[in-house]
C-alpha cells in the first residue's frame, strides 16, 4: 500500500485543466482551418518569438507538474484499518523536487554556502560553548572540511553536469532532427544542414538552441541544488530556489485563469455594445466607466476582505490550508477579472462599430439573417485576433499585478507560495544588516524571464495578427 | 536629334515576398522627350507603379530592389546616384502625385504650410518669400481665394482641391518630369475634367514632361502623346497617340479596348480576356499573354517573342512575324433580350415614391438635433422587371444611400417604396425577413463584402438558410454546384476560403451569394468600379445574361456612364439627393437636357481620340447636403442659371414620354 494516494483537484486545478482543454481543442481547431493557421505560419518563422515559447513552455511545463495534486496515503499498521491519508496536499512537482522541499534548514543561509547566515551558540563535543556560523543539516553536509573543499566541489559538479547536460540534449536533438528528416522526407544530413543555416519554414535552430541552455542550466543546477542551497534558503530555512518554482504556478494561475474570467465579459459586451448600439450600448458604455472609476486595488482589497471574513466563519468547510489558499488565489482571480474586462470591451466596442458597417455584414442582413447569427459568424470571427492579442498582452501584466497586489498585501494568501509574497518578505530581508539579498532576486529572475519571454512572444503575436504589418 | 528628357532601359525591379522572388517589372524600356505626356496603361499588378516608383528611386525597401537597367535623366544615371544626390532631385526635378489625395497630405498641417515647406527645402527660399510662392502655387492650380486657403486644414477642403493642392506641392520645385500615378482615379468625371485640364495647362506653360499612369484609356486618349501597354512587368506595345487608338496591334491591346462598354456594343457580348495576370516570381519561357490570347499557338508557348520596332514605337509579339496567324476580333452578338422601347404600363416591381433619408446631426451632451443631412430627399422611381435602371450622379449625392434604403438596410425618413404593391417601410420584421429574398444587393467592394472567415460555399448558402428555402438535392449541394457553373467559378470553390479569388472572381461569389435566394430585383451598388476593364466587362456579361436567364430587375447605381449606356434601359441622374434627369437611356444620354447631365456627359474622357467633344466646364464642387444651395441645387455650379433658379427648386418638367428633367430652362415651353 506504499503508492497508494487519493487525488485532489482544487477549484483553480480544474479551471487549469479546462483551460489546456479549451487550448488543446482550439489549436485543434486552427490547424484544420488555413487561414487561422496563416498567422501562426508567420510567429514560426520569427527566432526569437520561438526561443520565447522554448521558455514558456518550460515554465508552463513546471506550472503543470504543480497542478497536479494529491494526498499520501498514511502508512497503516492494521491490514483491516482503513487507509487514511495524510493532511497535507502534495502536487508532482513537490515530489520531483522532493529534496529540495525537504532539506529544511533552520534559517537564513547564503546561496551555496555550507553555514548558517547568522552566529549561534554552538556546544562542542567537549561541553565548551562558542559563538561560530553552526554548519548547515544540507547544504554542503557532504564535505569534511567545506573551508577548503567548497568551492572545487562546485567546480568538479559543474564540470561533470555540464557535459551530461550536453549529452543529454544532443541525443534529443538527434532523434528529433531524424523524425523531422522524415516528415519532410529529406536525408537527415540535409535537415541537419538546413536548420543549421536556419532556412527551415519553422525557426528550429533558435528552439534547439534555447532548448539547449536550457537543458544545460537544469543539467548543472539540478545536482548542485540537491547538493546545496542553490539561492539560498529563507528565514524558516526553506530553500528558496524551491520557493521560487512554485512561484509559477501561482504567476501562471493568475496570468490565464484571470483572462479566462475577462473573456466572456469583454467579448459579450463589447460585442452587444458595438453591434446593437443605442440604449445597449449607453447601459454598457455606463457600466464600464462607473466600473474603471473605482480605484482597482481598493476593489480587490475589500473583495479579498469580504471572501477572508467568509473563510473564517466556515472554516469547517476547508480541508487544509492549501485549500484555503487556493480559494484565494481563485477569487483573486475572478476579482482581477471582473475588474479588468473593461480594456477589452472597449477595443472589441470599436472593432464591432467598424465590423457592422462591413458590407459583408450589411450584405447578411439583406440576406434576412438574424443578428445572433451574424455577431456568431460574421463579426466574432473577426475579432478574435484582437482578442488574442490583447489576451496575450494582458498576461505578462496580469503576473507583474499579483507581485504588486502580495506586496500590498490583499494578492494571494500569505501561505501560498508566490513571487509577490516572496518580494514582500524581503521587504524586511533588505533592511538587515548583511542584507540577505536572494530571496528578491530569485523571485525577480524568475519572473523577468517570464515575463520578458511572454512580451516577446505576445509582439511576435501582436505582428502576426495585425493586417497592417501583414506582408512584411 | 533632341536628347530625350528621361531614358529607361532594361529596367528590372524585383521583391523577394514569401512566394519566392517577384519581377514586378521586368526589363522596360522607354524614352519620354521635354514637353510630352506618355502614358503607360495596363490592368492592376503589372508593374506600372512600380516602374515609376523605380524612376523615383522609391522602391519600398528592402523588400523590393532595381536590380538592372539604366534610368538616365538628362543623360545622366539615377541609378547610380547616392541617396542624398536623389533627395536633392526629387521634387527639384522629378515629382510625383499619387492616387490618393485624402491620404497625401499631413492632416495636422495647413495645406499652406506644406507647400511653403516644400518650397523652403528646394528653392532655398525664406519664410516670406516661400509664403508668396504658395500663394502663387495655389492660384496656379485653380484654387480660389488662395490667401484664404493657405491657412486652412486638409479636413476642410474637398478631394479635388486636395489634389490640386497635391499637384501644387509637385510644381514647386519646378520639376521637368512630372509623374502622375492614377491622378484622377479617385476623384468624379467632373472633377477629373478640371484635373486634367489643369495638368495639360501646365504642362504647355512650363514645358514639362508627364509620365502618366492610368488604367482608364479614355484619360490616355486625350492627355497622352505616346502610349506603352505594359503586361506582366514588361511593356508589349508602344505606339503614337493616334497609331495605337486607330489600330492597335497587339492581341492585349486590342482586347483592352474592346473590353470597354459603350453604346455601339450595346446588345453586344463584351469582350473578355480569360484567365488573370500570370503570377511573376518564376522566370518565362514563352509569350506571357499566351494563356490569355486568342491567336495564340504552339510559337506563343515555346518563345518569348522578340521587341519589334514598328515606324512609331515597337511591339512585342509574335504576330508581327506571322502576320497571316492574325484573328480579327469577332463581336459575339448576346441574345436578342434587349426588348427596347418603353417602359410597360403594368404594375412595376419597384415604385419608390419621394423617398427620403434623413440623418440627424446630433451636438452636444443631450446629442441634441441641430441640422439634418438630407442624404436622399425625394427620389421617386419605378424599376420593372426583367430592365435595368441605372442611377448615376457623383460620389456623395445619396446614390448608395438610396440603394440601402430601399433593402431596408437604413431606415427612410419618408415616403414610400413599394415592392409589389408592399409597402415595405410598414412591414413588420417577420415579414420583412421573409420579402427579403426578392431584393437583394451587390457592392462595390468585392473585398470588404464577403466575409474572410467563412467558406465560399457557406456564404453562398448563408441566406438560403436564414430564410429557410427548400430547395431539391439540398442534401448533396448540387444547386450549389450549379450556381457556381452558373457564375463561372469551378465546383471545388465552396471549399476554399475567399482570400484565395481575385476581385473578379469575388464579385462572381457575391453574385452567386445574392442568386441562390433566386431574387426578383438586384441594387448593383458600383459593381464594377474596383475591377480592371476586362474584369469589369466579365461581370456585366453575367449580369446580362442573368438578367435574360431570370428576368432580373436591376438597379444598378454607378458612376461610370459608358457602363450605363451599354447596360441601362433608363437613367436617373441623380444630384444632391434628388433626381434631376429622369428617363431612357436613349434620350437622357443621346439627347440631355439637364445642365448637370450635360456636363457630367461631356466630362468622360472619350476613347475615340479624333471625335473632339465639346466639353462644358462646371467649376466647383458638390455642396453639401447639411446645408445646400437656395433654389435649384445646381445653380451654383450651373453655366445657365438664370436668376430664377436661385429662388426655388424648379418643379418636375416632361420633356416627352421618355425623358423627364427638373430645370427651368424647360418649364416655360
Amino acid at each position: 500500500m506504499l503508492f497508494s494516494f487519493q487525488a485532489v483537484f482544487l477549484w483553480t486545478d480544474r479551471l487549469i485543466y479546462l483551460l489546456l482543454f479549451l487550448v488543446v481543442g482550439l489549436t485543434f481547431y486552427i490547424s484544420r482551418h488555413e487561414h487561422l493557421l496563416a498567422p501562426w505560419r508567420q510567429i514560426r518563422r520569427r527566432p526569437l518569438a520561438m526561443s520565447a515559447l522554448v521558455v514558456l513552455l518550460f515554465y508552463i511545463g513546471i506550472g503543470l507538474l504543480d497542478s497536479v495534486h494529491f494526498r499520501k496515503a498514511l502508512p497503516t499498521t492494521d491490514a483491516a484499518q482503513e487507509i487514511q491519508y495524510d493532511p497535507e496536499v502534495l502536487s508532482l512537482l513537490d515530489v520531483i523536487l522532493g529534496p529540495l522541499k525537504n532539506n529544511v534548514e533552520r534559517s537564513y543561509s547564503a546561496p551555496l554556502a555550507s553555514q548558517a547566515f547568522s552566529k549561534e551558540m554552538i556546544e562542542a563535543a567537549d561541553g565548551s560553548q562558542h559563538r561560530a556560523y553552526p554548519r548547515l543539516k544540507f547544504g554542503g553536509a557532504h564535505l569534511e572540511t567545506p573551508e577548503t573543499e567548497r568551492t572545487s566541489d562546485i567546480f568538479s559538479i559543474v564540470n561533470k553536469r555540464l557535459f551530461s547536460g550536453l549529452l543529454i540534449w544532443s541525443l534529443i536533438s538527434m532523434l528529433f532532427v531524424l523524425i523531422l528528416a522524415q516528415r519532410h522526407r529529406k536525408p537527415a544530413k540535409e535537415m541537419l544542414g538546413n536548420i543549421w543555416r536556419g532556412e527551415t519554414q519553422t525557426a528550429w535552430r533558435s528552439i534547439l538552441f534555447t532548448a539547449a541552455l536550457l537543458f544545460l542550466l537544469v543539467g548543472v543546477l539540478a545536482p548542485l541544488s540537491v547538493k546545496y542551497h542553490l539561492f539560498g534558503t529563507d528565514k524558516v530555512g526553506q530553500d528558496v530556489l524551491y520557493m521560487a518554482l512554485k512561484g509559477i504556478r501561482t504567476g501562471l494561475v493568475i496570468g490565464t485563469l484571470t483572462t479566462l474570467v475577462m473573456l466572456p465579459f469583454g467579448i459579450f459586451l463589447g460585442i452587444a455594445a458595438g453591434y446593437f448600439r443605442g440604449k445597449t450600448d449607453d447601459a454598457i458604455q455606463y457600466l464600464y466607466t462607473t466600473l474603471s472609476s473605482v480605484p482597482g486595488v481598493l476593489l480587490i482589497a475589500s473583495a479579498v476582505l469580504i471572501l477572508q471574513i467568509y473563510m473564517d466563519k466556515n472554516a469547517e468547510s476547508f480541508a487544509s490550508i492549501t485549500e484555503r489558499a487556493d480559494i484565494r488565489l481563485m477569487f483573486l482571480c475572478l476579482i482581477l477579472g471582473l475588474t479588468g474586462w473593461i480594456g477589452l470591451c472597449r477595443l472589441l466596442r470599436g472593432e464591432t462599430l467598424k465590423l457592422r458597417e462591413m458590407e459583408y455584414v450589411q450584405a447578411a442582413r439583406a440576406l434576412g439573417v438574424g443578428p445572433g447569427r451574424i455577431i456568431t459568424h460574421h463579426i466574432l470571427p473577426n475579432v478574435m485576433h484582437i482578442v488574442l492579442i490583447a489576451l496575450v498582452l494582458d498576461f505578462s501584466g496580469l503576473v507583474l499585478a499579483e507581485a504588486v497586489l502580495s506586496y500590498v498585501g490583499v494578492g494571494v494568501d500569505p501561505a501560498m507560495i508566490s513571487w509577490g509574497n516572496m518580494i514582500n518578505s524581503a521587504r524586511l530581508e533588505l533592511a538587515r544588516e548583511p542584507v540577505v539579498w536572494w530571496s528578491l532576486t530569485a523571485a525577480f529572475v524568475f519572473m523577468f524571464v517570464l515575463v520578458l519571454s511572454a512580451n516577446v512572444f505576445s509582439d511576435a503575436v501582436r505582428d502576426a495578427f495585425d493586417p497592417r504589418l501583414r506582408g512584411r | 536629334m533632341v536628347q530625350n528628357l528621361l531614358q529607361v532601359k532594361n529596367l528590372k525591379t524585383r521583391f523577394s515576398t514569401d512566394d519566392g522572388i517577384v519581377n514586378a517589372v521586368d526589363g522596360v524600356s522607354f524614352d519620354i522627350p521635354r514637353g510630352k505626356t506618355f502614358a503607360l496603361v495596363g490592368e492592376s499588378g503589372c508593374g506600372k507603379s512600380m516602374t515609376a516608383l523605380s524612376i523615383m528611386k522609391l522602391v519600398p525597401k528592402p523588400a523590393g530592389k532595381i536590380v538592372d537597367g539604366q534610368i538616365l535623366l538628362d543623360g545622366e544615371d539615377l541609378c547610380q546616384m547616392p541617396e542624398v544626390a536623389m533627395r536633392i532631385l526629387r521634387g527639384n526635378r522629378i515629382s510625383m502625385i499619387f492616387q490618393e489625395p485624402m491620404t497625401s497630405l499631413n492632416p495636422v498641417m495647413t495645406i499652406g504650410d506644406q507647400i511653403r515647406e516644400t518650397l523652403e527645402y528646394h528653392l532655398r527660399l525664406n519664410k516670406k518669400a516661400a509664403k508668396v510662392s504658395a500663394i502663387e502655387l495655389l492660384e496656379l492650380v485653380g484654387i480660389p481665394d488662395p490667401e484664404q486657403r493657405y491657412s486652412e486644414y486638409p479636413h476642410q477642403i474637398s478631394g479635388g482641391m486636395k489634389q490640386r493642392v497635391m499637384i501644387a506641392m509637385a510644381l514647386s520645385g519646378e520639376p521637368d518630369l512630372l509623374i502622375a500615378d492614377e491622378p484622377t482615379t479617385a476623384l468624379d468625371v467632373t472633377i477629373q475634367a478640371q484635373i486634367l485640364d489643369l495638368l495639360r495647362k501646365l504642362q504647355k506653360e512650363r514645358g514639362m514632361a508627364i509620365l502618366l499612369i492610368t488604367h482608364d484609356l479614355g484619360i490616355v486618349a486625350e492627355m497622352a502623346d505616346e502610349v506603352a501597354v505594359m503586361y506582366a512587368g514588361e511593356i508589349v506595345e508602344q505606339r503614337d497617340r493616334a497609331a495605337f487608338f486607330a489600330k492597335p496591334q497587339h492581341p492585349y491591346s486590342q482586347k483592352l479596348l474592346s473590353a470597354l462598354p459603350g453604346k455601339k456594343k450595346r446588345g453586344e457580348t463584351l469582350e473578355v480576356i480569360r484567365g488573370t495576370v500570370p503570377p511573376l516570381n518564376r522566370p518565362f519561357t514563352n509569350c506571357r499573354f499566351a494563356n490569355r490570347c486568342d491567336s495564340a499557338w504552339a510559337l506563343c508557348e515555346q518563345s518569348i517573342p522578340s521587341w519589334t520596332a514598328l515606324e512609331m514605337g515597337g511591339i512585342r509579339c509574335h504576330l508581327q512575324e506571322f502576320p497571316e496567324r492574325r484573328i480579327q476580333l469577332v463581336h459575339t452578338p448576346g441574345g436578342a433580350q434587349n426588348t427596347e422601347g418603353a417602359a410597360s404600363e403594368e404594375r412595376a416591381l419597384l415604385e419608390i415614391s419621394n423617398l427620403k433619408v434623413h440623418f440627424p446631426i446630433q451636438k452636444g451632451f443631450f446629442k441634441r438635433v441641430v441640422g439634418q443631412v438630407k442624404a436622399v430627399d425625394g427620389v421617386s422611381l419605378k424599376v420593372d422587371s426583367g430592365r435595368t435602371v441605372a442611377l448615376v450622379g457623383e460620389s456623395g449625392c445619396g446614390k448608395t444611400t438610396t440603394g440601402k434604403a430601399i433593402l431596408q438596410l437604413i431606415p427612410q425618413s419618408g415616403g414610400e417604396i413599394l415592392f409589389e404593391d408592399e409597402d415595405l417601410s410598414r412591414l413588420s420584421n417577420k415579414a420583412l425577413r421573409l420579402r427579403r429574398r426578392d431584393f437583394q444587393i451587390i457592392f462595390q467592394d468585392p473585398y470588404s463584402s464577403l466575409n474572410p472567415r467563412m467558406l465560399v460555399g457557406d456564404i453562398i448558402k448563408e441566406g438560403v438558410k436564414a430564410l429557410k428555402i427548400e430547395i431539391e438535392n439540398d442534401t448533396d449541394d448540387v444547386w450549389l454546384d450549379e450556381l457556381l457553373a452558373q457564375v463561372g467559378l469551378p465546383a471545388d470553390a465552396k471549399h476554399r476560403y475567399p482570400h484565395e479569388f481575385s476581385g473578379g472572381q469575388r464579385q462572381r461569389i457575391c453574385i452567386a451569394r445574392v442568386l441562390a435566394v433566386r431574387p426578383k430585383l438586384i441594387v448593383c451598388d458600383e459593381p464594377t468600379s474596383a475591377l480592371d476593364v476586362s474584369v469589369q466587362a466579365q461581370v456585366l456579361n453575367l449580369l446580362k445574361e442573368l438578367q435574360s436567364t431570370y428576368g432580373l430587375a436591376y438597379l444598378f447605381i454607378t458612376h461610370d456612364l459608358s457602363v450605363v449606356d451599354y447596360f441601362a434601359h433608363e437613367v436617373a441622374v441623380m444630384y444632391l439627393g434628388r433626381i434631376v434627369e429622369y428617363g431612357t437611356v436613349e434620350a437622357v444620354l443621346g439627347e440631355p437636357k439637364h445642365p448637370y447631365t450635360r456636363a457630367l456627359l461631356s466630362a468622360v474622357p472619350e476613347v475615340d481620340p479624333e471625335k473632339k467633344r465639346l466639353i462644358i466646364r462646371i467649376e466647383g464642387d458638390l455642396p453639401s447636403p447639411i446645408n445646400p444651395p437656395q433654389g435649384c441645387f445646381f445653380h451654383p455650379r450651373c453655366p445657365q442659371v438664370m436668376p430664377i433658379c436661385r429662388e426655388e427648386y424648379p418643379e418636375t418638367t416632361k420633356i416627352n414620354k421618355n425623358q423627364k428633367t427638373n430645370c427651368f430652362i424647360y418649364t416655360g415651353s
